[in-house]
């Protein structure tokens, strides 16, 4: 009743803790900043902290999801499987839970005669996403998460432009009413693809929209874009945030982040594969250890990446190590503000 | 000779048009459809596919002289047939079943296409019956796997085992392929050859023709 407008109780809040030697001092000012601004903000504009969460679809099979099914069609009949993995990935102090909906556009969907079903697929994820996320007693973002159609658009391939981004804009509008808190674009080989994503996004919804491409053949997407190519792509496209995913593992992500943070104006993501698959003993398993993912996450806070989670064979071990490692690395880090700007 | 370069570096750089004008120019002046295929077009595949594993040549290039190769192809095929040159040989190839990943396997066929196979396409999602049904329908010798997940990559051995099984399977040569795969995983699974990309595919297969030939 009496602070009906969140802002007067900002107001007082600050008033209250306004430290009594005077405004700028950087204790107090990290303190008010990380209780009156969320976590997607102080990352997006603060050079804040986000631990990504990391693989659905291993963690799903782990869980008994046959091979050639669709993961996303659980969300609709298995529930409880796909909110297993959220709760498992917040449990690990995940920062973010990206929805199972990686192949729920138009076009992944109808190999398995779901196509009509992107809007219900859609919801229904950002509703289990966000039910997880809830449930952790902390501040978790939920990410929308999209990955690229599986066709080639025109001229290289047979796919028009107009249809790929009628199909993003489908899937980005049925996450957008299911509740999610950004849109997370991952995955991308083509930067027409990108930009047809992009632009549905930005034309259906008002969320901030992240985007990561895979750079897997010699240190370039398949189709041959380099990652600073495709990082000023990105920029100029209006992305909120760029990076990498998936590809050869780790180490080879690295050397890609550097060439990307060094110009960077945007926010840095990556989220690598626990290495490459490898069968042994009839299992197969991702070479990447948590010990080591969490070597990996530091040296890509160095260079300045601060969304940092995990892709294919990533599992929570990996999330909570690497968190872990992360987050020790943040409260140690050297700020570079000056006096002055403790409080903006 | 300057025409046979020409030729390549029309495959070299996609540019479907002048190869099917230079391959009719050099049919008109009474050039044999072989010597075209031979000297012209597969050396300048041969050139790009050098490239692609260099990492200087990506899929957009590989397709764009896929498809040059391709309509070159359509012109010299009934020529190649009518003067008694056979087709380097039938490959079935499909991505296995559970897996929807076309876009590499795709790739492949029209390489293979390119360098003179005759490809019967499965499609996505074939399992062990389709792959028997497509062997004895076409009496291929040849095939090949492809799988993009791991999950389903875990399921090419048990298809290779049933098709070894099966009376038109015996004696097929088997290549694999797929990003998750590597040489040891195709080793392990049974396969007789791994192609990693589109272009060491073609290679895979020439070897696999020779050693059909050579019991």
């Amino acid at each position: 009743m009496f602070f009906q407008n969140t802002g007067v109780l900002y107001l007082i809040l600050f008033v209250i803790l306004l430290p009594p030697e005077g405004f700028p001092s950087r204790g107090y000012g990290t303190f008010l900043e990380e209780r009156t601004v969320g976590l997607l903000q102080r990352f997006l504009t603060k050079g804040g902290l986000l631990v990504g969460d990391g693989a659905m679809g291993t963690m799903l099979q782990a869980s008994g999801l046959e091979p050639g099914e669709a993961p996303e069609g659980l969300n609709l009949i298995r529930p409880r499987a796909v909110r297993e993995v959220h709760q498992a990935y917040a449990d690990a102090w995940a920062d973010v839970l990206t929805t199972n909906t990686f192949g729920a556009n138009r076009f992944r969907l109808s190999l398995h005669d779901l196509e009509e079903g992107v809007p219900e697929v859609n919801r229904a994820a950002a509703g289990i996403a966000r039910e997880a996320a809830l449930g952790a007693g902390r501040e978790i973002l939920v990410a929308g998460g999209m990955g690229p159609t599986g066709a080639l658009l025109e001229p290289i391939g047979d796919l028009p432009f107009e249809q790929a981004r009628e199909a993003f804009a489908e899937q980005c509008r049925a996450l957008a009413e299911g509740g999610v808190d950004f849109l997370l674009i991952e995955t991308m080989s083509d930067l027409e693809e990108v930009r047809a994503a992009v632009e549905a996004c930005h034309r259906n919804c008002d969320l901030p929209v992240l985007c990561t491409m895979t750079f897997d053949m010699h240190g370039r997407t398949m189709m041959g874009t380099a990652p600073e190519e495709a990082r000023k792509t990105a920029e100029r496209l209006g992305v909120d945030a760029f990076g990498a995913n998936c590809g050869n593992g780790p180490f080879e992500i690295e050397a890609i982040m550097q060439e990307m943070a060094d110009s960077s104006r945007i926010p840095l993501i990556v989220q690598p594969n626990a290495g490459r698959p490898r069968l042994a003993d009839g299992q197969i398993n991702y070479g990447v250890t948590p010990e080591r993912m969490a070597e990996h996450a530091l040296r890509c806070f160095e260079t300045g990446v601060r969304y940092i989670g995990g892709c294919c064979g990533t599992t929570p071990e990996h999330v909570r190590a690497a968190g872990e490692a992360l987050r020790r690395a943040w409260d140690r880090r050297p700020t570079r503000l000056a006096p002055s700007e403790g409080i903006n | 000779m300057p025409r046979d370069q020409e030729l390549a570096q029309g495959i070299i750089r996609g540019d479907r048009e002048s190869v099917v004008r230079l391959t009719r120019e050099e049919l008109d002046a009474g050039r044999e459809a072989v010597g075209i295929l031979n000297e012209g077009l597969i050396p300048g595949m041969d050139v790009l596919g050098e490239r692609f594993a260099r990492g200087e040549a990506f899929i957009p290039e590989l397709m764009a002289a896929a498809k040059a190769m391709n309509a070159a192809m359509e012109i010299l095929r009934p020529l190649l047939e009518a003067s008694g040159v056979e087709s380097l040989g039938k490959v079935v190839m499909g991505t296995v079943k559970g897996d929807m990943h076309d876009i590499g396997k795709n790739l492949v066929c029209m390489m293979l296409r390119g360098a003179g196979f005759e490809v019967i396409d499965l499609g996505v999602n074939a399992g062990a019956e389709r792959f028997i049904q497509a062997i004895e329908e076409s009496g291929a010798r040849l095939l090949g796997m492809s799988a993009l997940l791991t999950t389903t990559m875990s399921r090419m051995g048990g298809i290779i085992e049933e098709i070894r099984k099966s009376r038109a399977g015996a004696g097929v040569r088997i290549a694999v392929g797929g990003a998750p795969l590597d040489l040891a995983y195709a080793n392990k699974i049974g396969a007789d050859g791994y192609a990693k990309d589109a272009t060491v595919a073609v290679e895979c297969f020439k070897g696999l023709v020779a050693a059909l030939r050579t019991p």
